[in-house]
């Protein structure tokens, strides 16, 4: 009886998925795979070495300094940091005066619980970075979580930000209708290829950078910010891998051990 | 039950004594998972799983208890309260990677369990009732964490929980009463939010009270072996203590070495970007897809894409639930009296296409819903049904099984005189 019924189910699954299949065989046999400007154009990041990667990862804390520069001299105009508070920039090497002098610098809202109104007063260590107010078209995100939060990470945001370029005149020929509309720009390794950004790295020395290090050439910047933003996303990368290779070793020689063991015990049964 | 030669708890000590008088839970242990339970001397190391399984459970219970201290279920901070677990709380990002990827080790072990399963039927009589019980904890692990991957409250928890309780919209008449009933609202919110975190911290204590269901199950006959011979004599047997204490604190520490890797080496891979941003109502990712242990049964659910009576949506539910529901069956579809698959060359053939087949689903269930994953999963999803409804029950009436051992002991040591000679 169970049988018999589920033959019959599995017979009817079968046909309906067959006959799903029919419909969109002859579907594709009439449109083709899909094929968008996004399939045709779309690039993946090129690689980016960063002091964080890798099983050994740390942070180069002079780079991260230029990163910051660069989010304070640049990005800072249209993107927040919410995530992120101003003492945790003392990971960054910067001592508690440096710190407080940093945090003086922005008006973060406060809340007055007797009066009930928000007025803005100079930052504190223990502030966040505070919101952020962009007139111009297109929504700027967040940037605490950014390398978290897009495929490719910090490789992606490097890319991003030095991938701007005119549309290719392939593009045109073949899909007529992407013109990149007014007011985006195009960029081949954002998802939809046309970004609301203007693009934010636009000269060397730009930012300038502390003495001692690298002339603030776009590539630098690029770089210096990509990996500032790794930091931002996960300031304690550096501690779960330090933290990691201890616990890994030890399980590694427990298991030997635990290995040896399990010989012994069986020595008599095999 | 257990066999007439298994071992008798003897408490030596005093205290002991007095102990197994007023409260026999050390006899208790010592006769289920001591020298008292005799288990076959032939397991391999797929039997390590259920262990392991166990010990994920207890992981996700530890780990999770902990991000509940911290965590606020509360559509507004939510996100910003796993980020605070992330960033200010003391070892909280240890123990939200230990349970986001715990829960991802939880279904690779129970999956390779399941399938272990598969293989040599461990399905079958006398053990139906353990199987049933696992197909029960598969389910709940299943609502667990899809109600866990909500809480964060990123753009893949909420278009994720949107997309899977949209589902029971394809239920007739009934459907979208009942979807609101369930979200508290028309679209996930505070109420589906709080109601998730509620169930995702009970459920797991049901699947622990399942899971001693299942092994209570279990020690009636006894666990299966790799012949599926069933335990003749005493030489068949070694005590589970230390034995098996011994190979499973082996299999658990290769398991330990592999999850630690993951969870401060790569704690990110399996999950997906968008999750870290927080969850926006007015706008759609562009890919919705689950977490990868539920793609397989997601690229069935998409599979369907005609209607034909009924409308594909609810085709799509229908077949998604019944892929896991016919586990439930498979102790009455499989009628062959052999039971591994070592033994059975038609059926090893047939699994292993199944095998294939689950990963070829697993990922069109990842890819984006077009062409050619979508033909392909129909393909692949074809197939999943008819090895279940169709061709096992037809194998196991045609096959030919090859010659089994006389024993598990004559299959480990070349013979079995002492057994011969009685029988
Ligand atoms: C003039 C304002 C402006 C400045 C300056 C600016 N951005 Fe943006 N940015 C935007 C806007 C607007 C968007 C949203 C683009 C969209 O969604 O089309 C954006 C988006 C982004 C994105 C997300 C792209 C995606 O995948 O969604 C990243 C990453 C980014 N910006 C990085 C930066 C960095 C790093 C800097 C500093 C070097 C910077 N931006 C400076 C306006 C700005
Ligand atoms: C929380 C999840 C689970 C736990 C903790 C668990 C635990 C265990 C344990 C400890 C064993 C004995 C050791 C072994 O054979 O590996 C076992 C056996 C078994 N389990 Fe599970 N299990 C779980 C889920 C499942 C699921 C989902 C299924 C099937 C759908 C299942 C089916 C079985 C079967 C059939 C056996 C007997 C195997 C044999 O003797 O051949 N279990 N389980």
């Amino acid at each position: 009886m169970i049988r018999i019924f589920s033959i019959l189910a599995g017979l009817a699954f079968s046909f309906v998925l067959a006959l799903s299949f029919v419909f969109e065989a002859v579907g594709t046999a009439k449109d083709g795979l899909p094929n968008t400007v996004e399939s045709n154009f779309h690039e993946h990041p090129g690689a980016l070495k960063l002091a964080s990667d890798g099983l050994f990862g740390k942070f180069d804390k002079q780079q991260l300094q230029r990163g910051f520069a660069v989010y304070q001299g640049v990005c800072q105009n249209c993107h927040s940091l919410k995530f992120v508070a101003f003492r945790d920039l003392k990971a960054l090497g910067y001592d508690d005066d440096e710190v407080k002098a940093i945090a003086k610098q922005y008006q973060v809202p406060a809340y007055n619980a007797a009066t009930g109104e928000v007025k803005t007063q100079p930052g504190k260590p223990t502030d966040h970075f505070p919101p952020v107010v962009y007139g111009g078209k297109g929504a700027p995100p967040d940037l605490s979580l950014i390398t978290k939060s897009r495929h490719g990470g910090a490789a992606y945001v490097h890319s991003l930000l030095l991938g701007y370029q005119n549309q290719p005149a392939e593009l045109l020929k073949k899909f007529p209708d992407a013109k990149t509309p007014e007011g985006l720009f195009y960029n081949p390794y954002f998802a939809n290829l046309n970004i609301a950004m203007p693009p934010p790295l636009t000269a060397d020395g730009q930012v300038t950078y502390a003495p001692g290090n690298p002339p603030a050439t776009k590539e630098q910047m690029a770089q210096d910010v990509s990996a500032f933003l790794v930091w931002t996303a996960e300031p304690n990368l550096a501690e779960r891998h330090q933290k990691g290779w201890p616990v890994v070793l030890f399980l590694l020689l427990a298991t030997v051990l635990a290995y040896m063991a399990k010989r012994n015990v069986w020595a008599d049964k095999h | 039950m257990s066999f007439p030669w298994a071992n008798e708890y003897k408490p030596s000590h005093p205290f002991m004594q007095w102990m197994d008088e007023k409260l026999p839970l050390p006899r208790f242990m010592y006769n289920a998972i001591g020298a008292g339970y005799p288990v076959p001397r032939n397991l391999n190391y797929m039997w390590n799983f259920g262990v392991l399984a166990g010990f994920c459970l207890v992981i996700q219970i530890v780990t999770g208890v902990i991000l509940a201290m911290h965590y606020a279920a509360n559509a507004d901070v939510a996100f910003n309260s796993t980020e605070h677990i992330m960033r200010d709380v003391n070892w909280g990002w240890l123990m939200r990677y230990a349970h986001a990827n715990g829960a991802s080790a939880f279904f690779v072990v129970v999956y390779t369990h399941i399938f272990r399963g598969f293989y040599y039927s461990s399905y079958k009589a006398p053990r139906e009732m353990v199987w049933l019980l696992g197909v029960a904890i598969f389910l709940l692990m299943m609502a667990t964490a899809f109600m866990g991957y909500v809480l964060p409250w990123g753009q893949m928890s909420f278009w994720g929980a949107k997309v899977i309780t949209g589902l029971f919209g394809a239920i007739p008449l009934v459907g979208e009463p009942l979807q609101h009933w369930l979200l508290g609202g028309f679209s996930p919110d505070n109420a589906a939010l709080n109601r998730f975190f509620s169930l995702h911290f009970l459920l797991p204590f049901v699947i622990l009270g399942v899971v001693i269901l299942h092994i209570w199950a279990l020690h009636i006959p006894g666990s299966s072996n790799p012949t599926g011979v069933e335990i003749k004599t005493e030489s068949d047997t070694v005590p589970f203590h230390p034995y098996y204490t011994a190979k499973d604190g082996f299999g658990l520490g290769v398991f330990l070495v592999l999850y630690c890797a993951m969870v401060f080496f790569f704690p990110n891979a399996l999950g997906h970007p968008d999750n870290y941003i927080q969850a926006n109502p007015m706008q759609t990712p562009a890919h919705i897809v689950p977490e990868w242990y539920f793609w397989p049964f997601y690229a069935i659910l998409r599979a369907f894409t005609t209607d034909f009576i009924l409308s594909a949506k609810l085709w799509g539910v229908l077949a998604m639930f019944s892929a896991i529901l016919v586990w439930f069956f498979l102790p009455w579809l499989d009628k062959s009296p052999v039971r591994s698959g070592t033994y059975r060359p038609l059926f090893r053939k047939f699994f292993y296409v199944l095998l294939i087949d689950v990963l070829v689903l697993g990922y069109c269930g990842g890819a984006p819903a077009q062409e050619p994953y979508l033909m392909v999963s129909q393909i692949a999803a074809i197939y999943y049904f008819l090895h279940f409804l169709v061709i096992l029950p037809i194998v196991s009436s045609i096959e030919r099984p090859d010659p089994l051992p006389f024993s598990i002991t004559e299959a480990v040591l070349g013979n079995d005189d002492a057994a011969a000679i009685k029988a």
